[in-house]
């Protein structure tokens, strides 16, 4: 065998790029068609009454958040870690043929798990739990997964070169121990056919909870899936992919460190701000709305971070649509993070609760934060993983202007939607009398929900730009290492 | 003493200790770095630095040396 110098190897991160374009094109097809069945809902019946069970709305819903959630998001957090872990612990996944298995492993397995959460998803077989709708036997299998993840990042940790672990590596870490806790918790159940010996299908469960205590662990699960799953590892990749690409170091590692550890703690107590005029104890909520405002601290010192990173350099903003993508990408988190505090303080909430503005709030926080890292990250990682130019600059740009048009496009039209329907919710004559019925919302939120739709659609269409640009880079121009240093290579 | 007054007590005590340590973790590290215990900028060079011939920023084998000799 000859004998080659040590290279990184992204064999597995390279297999979690794909499936993270594969499984973001699901999540947001699905979430166009859904948010075109709310605007005419005749498409609920797309495919003919026989198969109405399947195109129907309810049936969709948890197929589009959990292909985005667990599909799109995870992959491109597993993605990113498999090439992140590797270049700031200095270590090759070359050198351990044990964590080369283990990562292949992990890939392969959570394939399967994916597959099982579509067709179950599909049947219409779940817990009706929120972004926790999987049964027992697929909850086990995700933990087999999630523990596989842990054995690639700490097994790496312990071969490093790099003594301090990167502030991107501790986000990794906080992201891998939050959801294991929250999963876990969160999904304890009970087999109803093993509990009652023989009654029911076998795959069926109920959670070990029951009433508040249900929605309490509920809430702080889902808020926190948020936390673990939108916000942590999306950190992690724009505290490594901003400097790498602009060639700038973090502005403050201090404010980082402090950033993360007010992160951390903050964060697990504001679940219950979704909670909020609900049956759960008072000092509960206000805990829940307090924290919540707190949170801008530790958010903000993150993006501001990241924009201060950029001192001097303000330039590449403009030359550069990588460096688009993510200085827009932690704009929205900003943003996102001053929005969601707001929405939590309880006189805010008493209009917000329930409307449309609740979901336009988490999809620019998803498809402006979530979605433009992740693909930036990726667009980072094509050249370097390739050995070649990234396809199309220009196509890159495109896609940016699109995709920006239809995030604004999407949350204006749900602000104005949300806000309406609060309004007409609560206006009531001298008597008390309510002055409108639920349908004379619908008549009146359909223009916005058609916007919105258009506004998902802009998206969808920039993020087939981005498959193809990541598409036609495995056959582009091949590159020599010394381009890779900072920005990275593109064709016009 | 009823619950709700222990509970005030508490809120007031807790937020205080939390600003205290939020204060002391800044305090803790401004002050290593001026007494040049530690230098926590250069760990930004990690991130740019980060190919697999570079040198590390802090060698693990280093610091195993330093700890021994120690």
């Amino acid at each position: 065998m000859e004998n080659r110098p040590l290279e990184y190897d992204y064999t597995v991160a390279k297999m979690f790029m794909f499936s993270t374009i594969i499984l973001g094109i699901v999540g947001m097809l699905v979430g166009v068609i859904l948010a075109f069945q709310l605007a005419f809902p005749g498409l609920n019946l797309m495919l003919g009454e026989g198969l109405a069970e399947y195109t129907a709305f309810g049936r969709l819903r948890p197929l589009h958040t959990d292909a985005v959630i667990f599909g799109f998001t995870l992959s491109g957090i597993f993605a990113t870690w498999y090439y992140v872990g590797q270049r700031v612990l200095k270590v090759s996944m070359a050198e351990s043929g044990f964590l080369m298995f283990i990562g292949k492993l992990h890939f392969w397995l959570y394939l399967v798990g994916v597959a099982a959460v579509v067709v179950s998803l599909l049947l219409g077989i779940t817990t009706s739990k929120e972004y926790a709708e999987f049964e027992w036997p697929i909850d086990i299998a995700i933990v087999i997964v999630w523990v596989l993840w842990g054995l690639g990042i700490f097994g790496l940790i312990g071969i490093r070169r790099e003594q301090s672990l990167y502030i991107s590596i501790w986000y990794y870490i906080a992201t891998f121990l939050g959801v294991a806790m929250l999963y876990v918790f969160n999904n304890m159940e009970i087999p109803t056919y093993f509990a009652s010996g023989g009654i029911g299908a076998w795959y069926h469960s109920v959670s070990m909870y029951s009433g508040t205590n249900d929605a309490l662990v509920q809430w702080w699960y889902g808020h926190n899936a948020v936390a673990f799953v939108f916000t942590v590892p999306i950190v992690a990749m724009i505290y490594y992919f901003l400097p790498k690409e602009s060639g700038q170091a973090v502005y403050s590692y201090k404010l980082s460190l402090l950033s993360f550890w007010g992160l951390m703690f903050v964060y697990l107590w504001a679940g219950g701000h979704h909670l909020l005029f609900s049956t759960v104890p008072d000092w509960l909520q206000t805990m829940g709305s307090v924290f919540s405002i707190v949170l801008i601290l530790p958010s903000w010192g993150s993006a501001i971070n990241m924009l201060l990173t950029m001192k001097g350099e303000w330039q590449q903003v403009a030359s550069s649509p990588l460096i688009k993508f993510m200085i827009l990408a932690s704009t929205f988190y900003m943003f996102s993070t001053l929005e969601g505090p707001i929405q939590a303080i309880k006189s805010v909430n008493a209009l917000a609760h329930f409307t449309d503005w609740i979901v336009g709030h988490v999809h620019d926080g998803v498809l402006g934060w979530v979605g433009f890292m992740i693909m930036a990250s990726l667009f980072h990682m094509a050249p370097r993983v390739f050995k070649r130019e990234i396809y199309s600059k220009s196509l890159m740009t495109t896609q940016f202007w699109i995709q920006t048009l239809g995030v604004v496009l999407y949350f204006t039209s749900m602000w104005i939607a949300g806000i309406t329907q609060g309004m007409m919710w609560r206006a009531h004559d001298e008597f008390g009398n309510l002055a409108y019925s639920f349908i004379d919302t619908v008549t009146v939120l359909h223009p916005y929900y058609t916007i919105r739709a258009v506004g998902g659609l802009l998206y969808l269409v920039g993020f087939f730009m981005f498959a193809y640009n990541i598409y036609k880079t495995m056959s582009a121009r091949r590159i020599e290492e010394n381009e890779l240093q900072t920005a990275s290579p593109m064709a016009a | 003493m009823d619950i709700a007054t222990i509970q005030a007590y508490a809120y007031f005590f807790f937020t205080g200790f939390l600003v205290l340590v939020l204060y002391g973790y800044i305090y803790h590290l401004y002050s290593s770095e001026k007494k040049g215990t530690r230098d926590y900028e250069k760990y930004g060079n990690i991130a740019l630095n980060d190919e697999v011939t570079d040198k590390p920023v802090e060698k693990v084998s280093d610091n195993e040396t330093k700890n021994k000799e120690a």
